[in-house]
């Protein structure tokens, strides 16, 4: 039985850090929807009398980068259910780092590649069991919904320390640092760019103006690695 | 891990330390968790083999009369019954069959709930659009949500297959009359029991697909 116990743990102590801290958890599953509203229900609306509840939400959208990038703040949680070739799913887990969200990526079938989020936490379909007709049997046979089962338990868990959930969470930013310096680089999304080598960017620290000079193609959407209030390259 | 500069840390040590060993507990709680739902799906499934075949076969012989699901439930319940029709209307392989959710159009849900009751937000969306071809399907972790207990009656009455997926023991669901099968889900963990309910949605969606050419094979030999 494939094990996902150790990232479940990371995930769910992370996300339990993010509540303490006023966060909401956004959950969106493209292709799955019924799943991200099972998962923001459990949150609100927990089965055991008692447990506190917990802002969740789930937002029905084929487009999910879009109808969140108003409504996360610096801080947010998203979450999403999704298969690891998930187009729409890569799009929103890779901006919500711009918006200074973590990002947890749940499914099960092929996995997405390594640092498409935060967190990800998957069931690796065993090859020749069940049905060899359906790619990610664990979607509808009740083991996807067994993760974000124990999520939540975990994540209440976690509240039982509240001594741990002071701790700051782990910064997101992996590996994009300037490749001349290495010294930080921050992931921002344009707002707006202008024709004088300046753009508006939107990063997890707020808004802020930059220098183009280097990137000067830059349009509306574009996500940008910042380095000393410059753009230095764009991000994929 | 010891080392000399140790002391000047102390707090951030004894933090990390600890959650550490948190994060050890939590892993080890979920793979028990994992087990646990396995062992449950696996007797559960065994325990029901010929319970859900004996329901797809039901369930078949509707679809081939031109009848459709309609599927229900609260809650967590609801977003099963909702995944379950997904299985149905877009299945992964095999033939589509017309099901629905109906919990799907919040307009139709919070007329009903505001005007009627919400006991009565699925039985009045039977007796609308239901007839003696169609199937009646609804999750209930406890087996006593009233607006399912109200549904299957109103479903029995106009001759619907009414099909429940309870917990526990089955609860009200077990031995209403109104409720032909009931695949009970033998735990008393609402969690667990969720994810085996899926489990014999699938199951039970598995069979119907396996049933379906059986019956056209069979109605084509009777034309000729």
């Amino acid at each position: 039985m494939a094990d996902f116990g150790e990232p479940l743990a990371v995930a769910a102590l992370s996300l339990a850090r993010r509540f303490a801290d006023g966060a909401t958890l956004w959950c969106t599953a493209p292709e799955w929807p019924e799943h991200a509203r099972h998962v923001a229900v459990e949150f609100v609306h927990p089965v055991l009398v008692g447990k506190r509840a917990f802002p969740a939400v789930s937002l029905d959208s084929s487009d999910p980068a879009t109808a969140l990038r108003s409504l996360v703040r610096s801080g947010d949680v998203v979450l999403a259910i999704s298969p690891g070739d998930s187009l729409p799913t890569a799009a929103v887990m890779r901006r919500a780092r711009a918006w200074g969200a973590t990002t947890v990526w749940m499914g099960a079938g092929s996995r997405p590649a390594v640092r498409a989020a935060d967190h990800i936490v998957w069931i690796d379909e065993d090859t020749g069991q069940v049905a060899d007709e359906i790619a990610t049997p664990a979607a509808y046979d009740g083991r996807l919904v067994l993760l974000y089962h124990v999520l939540w338990e975990l994540t209440h868990v976690c509240f039982e320390h509240p001594g741990l959930l002071e701790v700051r969470a782990e910064t997101d930013c992996g590996d994009d640092v300037c490749m001349t310096c290495s010294d930080e680089g921050r992931i921002g999304e344009v707002i707006s760019a202008d024709h004088h080598g300046r753009a508006r960017v939107r990063t997890a620290a707020g808004i802020e103006t930059i220098d183009t000079t280097i990137v000067p193609t830059l349009v509306p959407g574009d996500l940008v690695l910042i380095h000393a209030g410059a753009a230095i390259s764009e991000v994929p | 891990m010891s080392d000399a500069t140790d002391f000047l840390y102390p707090f951030i040590e004894a933090d990390e330390r600890d959650a550490g060993s948190l994060l050890t507990d939590l892993a080890h709680s979920a793979r028990a968790k994992q087990q646990a739902s396995a062992e449950l799906r696996r007797t559960t499934l065994e325990r029901s083999a010929d319970a859900i075949e004996l329901v797809a076969i039901a369930i078949t012989e509707r679809l081939q009369r031109g009848g459709r699901l309609f599927m229900f439930g609260n809650g967590g319940s609801s977003t099963d019954a909702a995944s379950l029709a997904a299985l149905f209307i877009h299945p992964p392989w095999g033939q589509p069959q017309p099901a629905r959710n109906l919990v799907a159009d919040s307009a139709v849900l919070t007329a009903l709930g505001n005007d009627v009751g919400f006991d009565l937000v699925f039985s009045r969306q039977l007796i609308a659009h239901a007839d003696q071809r169609d199937v009646a399907i609804g999750l209930s972790t406890s087996g006593n949500s009233r607006n399912l207990l109200h549904a299957f009656s109103d479903a029995a009455a106009r001759g619907l297959l009414t099909i429940g997926i309870a917990g526990y023991s089955g609860g009200e669901m077990a031995s209403s009359p109104n409720v032909q099968h009931c695949l009970i889900v033998d735990a008393d963990s609402v969690h667990r029991i969720q994810e085996t309910q899926a489990a014999i949605g699938f199951a039970l969606w598995n069979a119907v697909q396996a049933c379906l050419p059986l019956i056209d094979r069979s109605e084509h030999g009777a034309r000729r």
